[in-house]
Formats: structure tokens, C-alpha cells, sequence
């Protein structure tokens, strides 16, 4: 009686729940958990756009898979920012993995597209076209390791803090491109008009050559991230740096070096961006995409296969998120909304899949 | 007075009140990393704080019949309650996924400041513009507008501490208190110990879990007036879709300051200088855009001579960016 009565006693004093980490789980229950809270997601968007825009939920959907897959153009469109996503997700994953938390690959993009625009504009018409290319290549890839590798050196030497650092180096990139841009064009437009006679050459359509490049690249990071030594040496870095330190890992050099392939990797979007698509440069020639490749890449559990699904995703949103807005007149608002509260659900749903919830067990007979 | 001297009081003078956008964003965010957490949602934050700032005025305005009919501090009590508590219920997301599931702090900001921009811009599309610009004769109400022009509040120190609006005088209180609460009392030592090392603070018989939420809840509050404050006081009430860039620069100003709220009231007016330097024409001969770049070179250059130094008390807290989970050591 008593033994009851004090075990009843410990139990009230007891959580209802507690949390425990799981060792591992089925991959396929994992992406249930995925698919539910995206579900979930869903659901949850349908009731606010019905509470905000007063847009029903069956023509909320319709009209979010009409933004993604209308037209052929659309889906084009949608394949395309689906690489460029894709492109800079692979260029922080090795970073990320290394825990490395480089959330600059906006600036090193945009700064990589500066370069290819600065070689357009200076070397556009005197060299060789062929030559400009390779010019334009080697260009965007080097300033992109240059804006990538000063936050690495600070980290490795000094264990500056990446995140900030990386994240400064952002908005130096931005008003950077602001100084060329006005100091290119005289005229005070603050345009840059497209060089499209320097750009690179198209297959079959605009779109089809970045979304090759990108392909082969992501076999590539896979290929990279998988079998070989530098990627073991990174993610050992990542998983701790004292165990790298004990097998006798160089974890400076391979934070540089992790780091010079990230901002390389984010030169070439850069590229992409200017010399396959835009053919000029502006501030927002990114467009937030470095920000958004940070989901991507955390999303997809830094696998670049995963990755693949996982930046789908999120340029299946944006698309469906600005027709829904356009549609409705929502002014953009609709569609931050809308993508911010899904991508809410799946990095929620990440705690089901690292943690099991295990409930305090009623009527357990003292024993 | 000679007129270089005027002029220099006139710029410092407009310095101080620019900057103070930068001291709320900045004090909320220390609060909320000193317990460890990288609150990159405060661009979305301080955007709510803003719209609902003057989605209240709006909605005071309109139950008044006008705000010509209305009490001034009732307005400006439930505009900055409205501000507040927008920012609040932000960080009680971002708290929500951060503390309570673990979620990545990084990726869980980012998407916050999707999510504030959205919020914000939709709240200002519902209600009209007009009764924002004379509520702004409220918030910029000064004591020079108390007591009328004369030779003391015409003076140099009348033009340097009496020509506000009670927001620029709110923001360094709040400063001033956060400073002291985080270096001289209890409750801001454990906070600190949270931050710098929860598994000891913990083991300490601290609340971990409670203090992360409590601080981060309460520094996105004060960010949130910072949106307000800059829609309100030094936009005089004209709706922009610039508040995010203030939402970086606040998190520039935290490791620009050492994560000193004190620091900071300094800092912030240095920030407000470059910006008004950034947006006029006073130094000619030199691209905007090369001074809108100094706040973040200059964020940078202290990060890197700090991280040199290597002083134990200007370092960022120690579990920056990691979430705790008790288990796990």
C-alpha cells in the first residue's frame, strides 16, 4: 500500500512526456514524418489563405500547380530555378557538413556573377569569343573562392565566427555590385543593359544548359561528398574537429579547402545567373536564392540526391506561392507567407525523425 | 555658434535618432544571444513589429473616428503594445521550433524573415496609409514641441537631447536597463551561463529551456519596436519596405557593440551616421553605396580584431547557434 502510494507520488512528480534521441530511424518512416508535416503544411495554408485572401482551398491548390506547371514555359521556368537553387545548395553543402555555417553564398554568387559581368563588359568584343568564356569561367570561379576563403582563413586561424562573418560578407557583395553598376553606367539608370552578345551559348533553349551544368555537378558533389578522401576529412571535421585532430586531419587546411570549393561552386551559379540567363547584373541577380539554399541543403540532410527533391520543393513553392498571388492579387505578401509556414512544418517536423517522444506510462503495477 | 559647429550638432543630432532603429534591433538580439540563440528572423520581426505598430494606429484611428478625436498616449500606448506584442508572438515561433523542437537556428530565422515580410506586407495593404502620417505627430512629439522655441531649446543641447520623440529616449532606456540586467543581477548572470554553456547552467538547477524562451520572447519584443521606430519616428510615418536592411544592420551592430547593450547606444549612433552619410549628399566626391558598405566592413574588422584578441570577455557566447538538449553532452 504504502510502495503504491509513494510510486503514485513519483509519478505525478513525473513529466507526461519525455524526449529521447533516437539511434536511427527507417528511412521510409522518416520521409512519412516529411510527408505528413508537409500535408500538414498544406492544410494549414489552405486555412490561412481562406482567412486572408478568402480564396478557396481547392482553387488555392489549382492555381499553385497551374503557377508550376501551366504552361511549358512555366515548367521550364520552374526546372531552371530549381538548378540555380540546386547549384548554390551544393556549394554550402560541403561547408554545412564540415559545420562550417557559411550563410554567405549569396555574396559569393552575386560577386562571381560581378566577375562574369565585369569580364562582359571589359574583354566583350576584343578578345575572342571562345577565349571570353574561358576568361568569364576562371573569373567567376576565382572571385568566388576569394569572397569565400577570407571568412575560412579567419575561422581556421582565429575561429572567427563564420556565421557572422559570412554573413557581413553578403551586403559587402551587394553594395559592391551598387559601385560597379554606377560606376559602369554613367548615365545614372543604375542599369546595367544586358550584354547579350557575350553570352553564353544556349542549348536547344535558355534554360537547358544551366540545368545540365547543374546536373553534373550534383553527381559530382555527390561523387565528392561520398567516395572520396576530402569529403571523409570534411565530414570527421564536422562531426569533431577533436577526433579530426587525433587522426592527424589538417583541419585548417580542409576548412580552407572546403571552403575554396563552396565559394568556386557558388562562382559557377554566378556564372549561370549572368552569363547563361541575365546577361547583366543587379543586386538582386541572385534574389535571395543564397538564403534559401541554406533550407535546401539542411532540408535535404546535406545529400545532394536529397537535395534535389528538397530545392524541387522550394521552387515548386515560389512558383505556386507568386501565381497564387498574382491570381488573387495578394501583392507578393501571400506567397512569403505561404512558403515561410511550410517550410516551418518541415523543419519542425525534423525534431520526429531525431527524437522519439516517449510518454509516461499509466498503470504500470509497482514492480 | 559658428556655422561648421550648427551644422556638426545638426548631423549628430539626426545621427542619434537614425541610429536608434539599430539600438532596439540590437538590444533584442543580445538578450536573445546571450542565450545562445542566432536570431536571424529579426528583419521579419522587426517588419511585424512595425505593421502591427500601425496597423493599431490605424485601427484606433478608425474606432475614434480620426485621430484628430483620439487621446495621443492611448494611441502611442497601443501602437507600441500592438508593436510589442507582434514581436513577441514571432519569437515565441521562433522559440517554439528552436527550443522546444530543435530545429536549426539558421534555417529557422531565415524562414521567420520570409514569414515577417509577408506578415507585414499583407497587414499594410489591409489598412490605409493616411492615418499613419499624423499619428507621426505624436511619436515625434519633442519637449521643444512642449515647451515651445526658445534660446535654451534652440541651443546646442537643446537640439542634442530635447528635439526627440519619446521613442529615441525609450531605446536608450531600454539599453540601459538590459545592460544592467545582464551584468549586474542574478537573473542576467544565469543568463549568461545559459549561453555560454547550458549543460553547466543546467546542472546549476537553471532553466534552460525557460530562460531561452523568456529572453528571446523579450528581445524580439524590443526589436519589434525598432520596425516602429523607424516606420514612425525618422520615416515620419511613410510606409517603406526598407526595414529589413535595418534588421541586418541590428545584427551587425550586436557584434559591432561585443554584445553590450551600453556599447551599443554608441554604436548605434555611429550606425545612424553612416546611414545618413550613406543617404545624403554631405560628403560629395565619394558612391553612396561605399559608405553603406562601412557598417558592415567595419562589423567585420571588429569581429576579426576581437576573435584575434582573443579576450575571454568579448568573445560571442560559447553555444551560439547550438540548441541543448539535456541528454546530449
Amino acid at each position: 500500500m504504502k510502495d503504491a502510494a509513494a510510486l503514485q507520488k513519483r509519478e505525478k512528480g513525473e513529466p507526461l512526456f519525455h524526449i529521447t534521441k533516437r539511434a536511427e530511424i527507417v528511412w521510409w518512416k522518416a520521409w512519412l514524418i516529411r510527408l505528413a508535416a508537409i500535408a500538414a503544411s498544406l492544410i494549414v495554408c489552405a486555412v490561412i489563405s481562406l482567412l486572408l485572401g478568402d480564396i478557396n482551398p481547392f482553387s488555392f491548390f489549382g492555381s499553385m500547380l497551374n503557377g508550376a506547371f501551366g504552361t511549358a514555359r512555366r515548367c521550364w521556368n520552374l526546372f531552371y530555378e530549381l538548378a540555380i537553387l540546386l547549384s548554390i545548395s551544393l556549394a554550402v553543402t560541403p561547408a554545412f557538413k564540415m559545420r562550417f555555417w557559411n550563410i554567405g553564398a549569396e555574396g559569393q554568387a552575386l560577386i562571381g556573377g560581378l566577375a562574369t559581368a565585369a569580364c562582359m563588359y571589359y574583354f566583350g568584343g576584343r578578345i575572342p569569343t571562345p577565349l571570353l568564356f574561358v576568361v568569364m569561367i576562371a573569373a567567376s570561379i576565382l572571385a568566388g573562392m576569394i569572397w569565400a576563403v577570407i571568412p575560412a582563413v579567419f575561422k581556421a586561424f582565429w575561429n572567427t565566427n563564420e556565421t557572422l562573418f559570412t554573413l557581413m560578407m553578403n551586403y559587402v557583395a551587394i553594395q559592391l555590385v551598387t559601385f560597379m553598376i554606377n560606376f559602369w553606367v554613367t548615365s545614372g539608370s543604375g542599369t546595367l543593359p544586358p550584354m547579350s552578345a557575350y553570352a553564353l551559348p544556349t542549348v536547344g533553349n535558355a534554360w537547358i544548359l544551366n540545368i545540365l551544368v547543374v546536373a553534373l555537378l550534383t553527381v559530382a558533389v555527390y561523387i565528392y561528398l561520398r567516395f572520396s578522401k576530402h569529403g571523409y576529412e570534411l565530414s570527421v571535421v564536422g562531426e569533431s574537429e577533436n577526433t579530426a585532430l587525433y587522426v592527424g586531419i589538417n583541419v585548417k587546411k580542409v576548412i580552407i579547402r572546403t571552403m575554396l570549393l563552396s565559394g568556386a561552386l557558388c562562382g559557377v551559379t554566378g556564372l549561370l545567373l549572368v552569363g547563361g540567363t541575365d546577361h547583366t547584373i543587379s543586386t538582386s541577380t541572385v534574389g535571395g536564392r543564397g538564403f534559401t539554399a541554406i533550407m535546401v541543403s539542411w532540408l535535404g540532410r546535406f545529400n545532394p540526391l536529397f537535395m534535389v527533391l528538397t530545392s524541387f520543393l522550394l521552387a515548386f513553392l515560389k512558383a505556386g506561392a507568386n501565381q497564387v498571388s498574382n491570381d488573387y492579387k495578394m501583392n507578393g505578401s501571400i506567397s512569403d507567407i505561404i512558403t515561410a509556414v511550410i517550410l516551418f512544418f518541415v523543419i519542425g517536423c525534423e525534431f520526429f525523425i531525431q527524437y522519439r517522444i516517449a510518454f509516461r506510462k499509466h498503470g504500470k503495477e509497482e514492480k | 555658434m559658428p556655422a561648421f559647429f550648427s551644422e556638426l550638432i545638426a548631423i549628430l543630432s539626426r545621427a542619434i535618432a537614425s541610429g536608434m532603429p539599430f539600438l532596439y534591433g540590437s538590444t533584442g538580439e543580445t538578450l536573445t544571444e546571450k542565450s545562445g540563440h542566432l536570431n536571424l528572423g529579426i528583419p521579419g520581426i522587426m517588419c511585424v513589429g512595425a505593421s502591427s505598430g500601425c496597423v493599431a494606429i490605424a485601427a484606433y484611428a478608425g474606432s475614434v473616428g480620426g485621430l484628430e478625436n483620439g487621446n495621443p498616449f492611448l494611441c502611442l500606448l497601443l501602437s507600441v503594445l500592438a508593436s510589442v506584442s507582434g514581436g513577441v508572438l514571432m519569437g515565441l515561433i521562433y522559440c517554439f521550433l528552436t527550443v522546444t523542437l530543435r530545429a536549426n537556428q539558421n534555417v529557422t530565422g531565415l524562414a521567420l524573415t520570409t514569414f515577417g515580410t509577408g506578415v507585414s506586407t499583407y497587414m499594410i495593404s489591409k489598412v490605409e496609409n493616411a492615418d499613419f502620417v499624423p499619428a507621426n505627430k505624436f511619436f515625434t512629439y519633442s519637449v521643444r514641441n512642449a515647451v515651445g522655441h526658445n534660446a535654451f531649446t534652440d541651443s546646442w543641447f537643446g537640439e542634442l537631447f530635447l528635439s526627440y520623440g519619446f521613442m529615441i529616449y525609450l531605446a536608450i532606456i531600454i539599453a540601459v536597463i538590459a545592460a544592467y540586467v545582464l551584468k549586474k543581477t542574478r537573473i542576467g548572470l544565469n543568463l549568461r551561463a545559459v549561453g555560454e554553456n547550458p549543460a553547466t547552467a543546467d546542472a546549476a538547477g537553471v532553466n534552460v529551456s525557460r530562460y531561452k524562451y523568456v529572453f528571446t520572447c523579450i528581445g524580439s519584443g524590443i526589436a519589434a519596436l525598432g520596425g516602429l521606430c523607424y516606420i514612425m519616428d525618422n520615416l515620419n510615418g511613410n510606409w517603406e519596405y526598407s526595414i529589413s536592411e535595418i534588421g541586418w544592420l541590428s545584427i551587425a551592430l550586436v557584434i559591432f557593440t561585443l554584445w553590450r547593450p551600453n556599447l551599443g547606444i554608441l554604436g548605434s549612433v555611429v550606425f545612424g551616421a553612416l546611414r545618413i552619410l550613406g543617404n545624403s549628399n554631405f560628403i560629395r566626391g565619394v558612391d553612396k553605396s561605399i559608405l553603406q558598405m562601412l557598417p558592415y566592413l567595419v562589423t567585420i574588422l571588429v569581429l576579426v580584431v576581437v576573435s584575434m584578441r582573443n579576450r575571454r570577455e568579448n568573445q560571442p557566447p560559447a553555444h551560439l547557434g547550438q540548441n541543448y538538449f539535456r541528454e546530449e553532452r
